[in-house]
């Protein structure tokens, strides 16, 4: 019996009249990746921002490892095990590299309602943070600003902060696009690295690197789920042809 | 973000002993002027713990400067003999209360709206002295008497003298100043330092940043609310004006002038402005235009303030600091 680690029940989001998510029900396996897919607008990220607690359900419930965290703020979703990467670039462009993930990292201490010691001596977090560098091929960046770096770089970042949180379950969005190829390849093998041992949500627009990581996929359309099944079953599917893959092309950004 | 380089340090030690020598070489009009300056000083300082490393621009600051003098006045000032261990502990308790209850309020707003919102409790606690007979309404309090600093019956500093009370506050602005930057290297200042940067992230990455944003509103409240103590303490006197906007606007520039996210710049900002302010009317009485450009000057071609152009010069006496790690 595959444990369930993350599920959600008719969960809806409504913007106005618009059903950026329509009456969605997924459950996501521990330790597989699951791919969504779907065309631009389909409401991937609002997805992703539920989950997440960035955006609260209009309807609906989610729950984490049998716990409802349905109505939970970003910050204790992030706390018991949730981590996330932005589609649009979300980093602290001012700071260094290790700064950035060094934020990831402290938030391992129990709170860091902590005045007297310097953060420096923190062992753990110097460890986490540098590994989470070091995971992303950023090792060599350490001590370069984020903001000065190139946009591929960037992108890289945004998935070491969320790694130095050492999460369980990881919500990708989009961690390839606008990548160059040689980069795309190295962020596609770090993901099946993670893959190993993490549960991975990938939104993601490269067929390629989907169809190579992804254990099951979910193809939306309009807010709604339109059919999940395994990567041969959304291959060989009518439907998912008709609605999205037939005129994938013009999506890939 | 800067990094506290050697040469910042030595510049830092240079001024902390022009400050020490001072009261020897100044006259009395003087030893109080800079007195003046250092109370204001840790005033600008608190508000820079707001606005350069938290990112909350507070339009309302001097509201705790003035319930801080408020409180020592009123609690105090009709006594004979005033226990400084007992009406500091709890003029700052109660100052900290007050930040909690305003912050807790604030803190939910952000930008603009934060901004107005400070404004309005500001002058909220501006007419509430104002208006009210019973605390000295717009003639504001007179002190009979400064604390005394006992202990075990001795005294240890005797705050009716001046040189006295000077070294007294240049310990608290010393203390503050060390206090601060204490927190700001802590894991909670990087925090903090972060929010100011990027608060969604932040919070994405596990951190409740409203918290932290009211720790650091309360610790900056209670700070305001020392200088406040202190100022009522030198001048034996409080008045409303102490809690105006105007105050709250005047700080904003010292701490932008001086260069806000540092903790000395507010310290130079502050000289600055009230220097300028004590002696561009004995040469012209167009004072005011020239205070307007150079405060101009400063913001268009010094955007880190003076503590920027310091940082800068500094960069080039020393050779890179290694691996940036600093608050
Ligand atoms: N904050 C918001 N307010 C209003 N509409 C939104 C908001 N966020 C997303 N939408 C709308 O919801 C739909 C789904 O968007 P999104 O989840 O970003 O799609 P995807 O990530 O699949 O491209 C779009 O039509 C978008 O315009
Ligand atoms: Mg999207």
């Amino acid at each position: 019996m595959p444990e369930i680690i993350l599920r959600t029940e008719h969960l809806c989001k409504n913007f106005g009249g618009l059903k950026a998510t329509d009456d969605v029900s997924l459950e996501f396996e521990r330790g597989k990746v699951h791919a969504i897919l779907g065309p631009n607008g389909a409401g991937k990220t609002t997805l992703i921002n539920l989950l997440s607690g960035e955006l609260q359900p209009s309807s609906g419930r989610i729950s984490f490892k049998g716990y409802d965290i349905t109505d939970a703020r970003p910050e204790k979703i992030s706390r018991i095990g949730i981590g996330r990467s932005f589609q649009k670039t979300n980093i602290l462009p001012g700071f260094s590299c290790f700064q950035n993930c060094w934020i990831g990292a402290q938030s391992c201490l129990i709170t860091s309602m902590r005045f007297f010691r310097p953060a420096r001596h923190l062992r753990m977090v110097h460890r986490r943070a540098d590994h989470a560098l070091q995971l992303c091929g950023l090792a060599g960046k350490r001590n370069q600003i984020a903001g000065t770096m190139s946009y591929g770089e960037q992108r890289q970042l945004e998935i070491a902060m969320m790694l130095a949180t050492e999460p369980e379950l990881l919500l990708l969005d989009e961690p390839l696009a606008g990548m160059g190829s040689e980069e795309s390849q190295q962020v596609t093998a770090l993901l099946r690295e993670l893959a190993r041992e993490q549960t991975l949500i990938l939104i993601e627009h490269d067929m390629d690197a989907v169809f190579s990581l992804a254990d099951r996929i979910t193809v939306m359309v309009d807010g709604a789920e339109l059919e999940t099944g395994s990567v041969e079953q959304i291959r060989n599917s009518q439907a998912v042809q008709d609605a999205y893959l037939g005129h994938a092309d013009e999506e890939v950004a | 973000m800067h990094t506290v380089t050697r040469p910042i340090i030595v510049f830092l030690c240079l001024c902390l002993l022009l400050l020490l020598l001072f009261p020897v070489v100044g006259s009395s009009f003087y030893t109080g002027l800079v007195t003046k300056i250092m109370i204001l000083s840790i005033f600008t300082i608190s508000l820079d713990l707001l606005i350069g490393f938290t990112g909350l621009v507070s339009f309302g600051h001097a509201a705790f400067f003035g319930i801080g003098a408020y409180l020592l006045a009123i609690l105090f000032g009709n006594l004979e003999q005033i226990n400084y261990w007992w009406s500091l502990t709890l003029t700052l308790s109660l100052t900290g209360v007050a930040a909690l209850l305003v912050g807790w309020l604030c803190i939910r707003t952000s930008g603009v709206y934060f901004i107005m919102l400070t404004l309005a409790f500001a002058q909220m606690f501006f007419y509430f002295f104002f208006e009210s007979p019973h605390f000295g309404g717009d003639d504001g309090i007179f002190m009979l008497n400064k604390p005394q600093i006992t202990l075990a019956t001795r005294q240890l500093v005797d705050l009716d003298n001046e040189h006295h009370f000077y070294y007294f506050v240049l310990a608290w602005l010393v203390g503050v100043y060390l206090f601060l930057s204490m927190i700001l290297r802590a894991p909670f200042g990087h925090v903090l330092i972060a929010i100011k940067a990027n608060e969604q992230r932040v919070r994405a990455l596990g951190y409740s940043t409203p918290h932290y944003k009211l720790v650091s509103f309360v610790i900056a409240g209670t700070i305001a609310g020392l200088a406040g103590f202190l100022e009522a303490a030198h001048t034996n006197f409080v008045t409303p004006a102490y809690l105006g906007w105007h105050e709250s606007g005047m700080a904003i520039m010292m701490v932008i002038l001086g260069g806000m996210g540092t903790l000395f710049g507010p310290v130079i900002g502050t000289f600055i402005v009230v220097l300028l302010q004590d002696f561009l009317p004995e040469f012209t009485e167009h004072w005011k235009l020239i205070m307007g450009a150079i405060i101009i000057f400063v913001v268009l071609f010094l955007p880190n303030g003076i503590a920027g152009l310091i940082f800068s010069i500094s960069n080039r006496f020393s050779s890179r600091a290694p691996g940036g790690r600093e608050g």
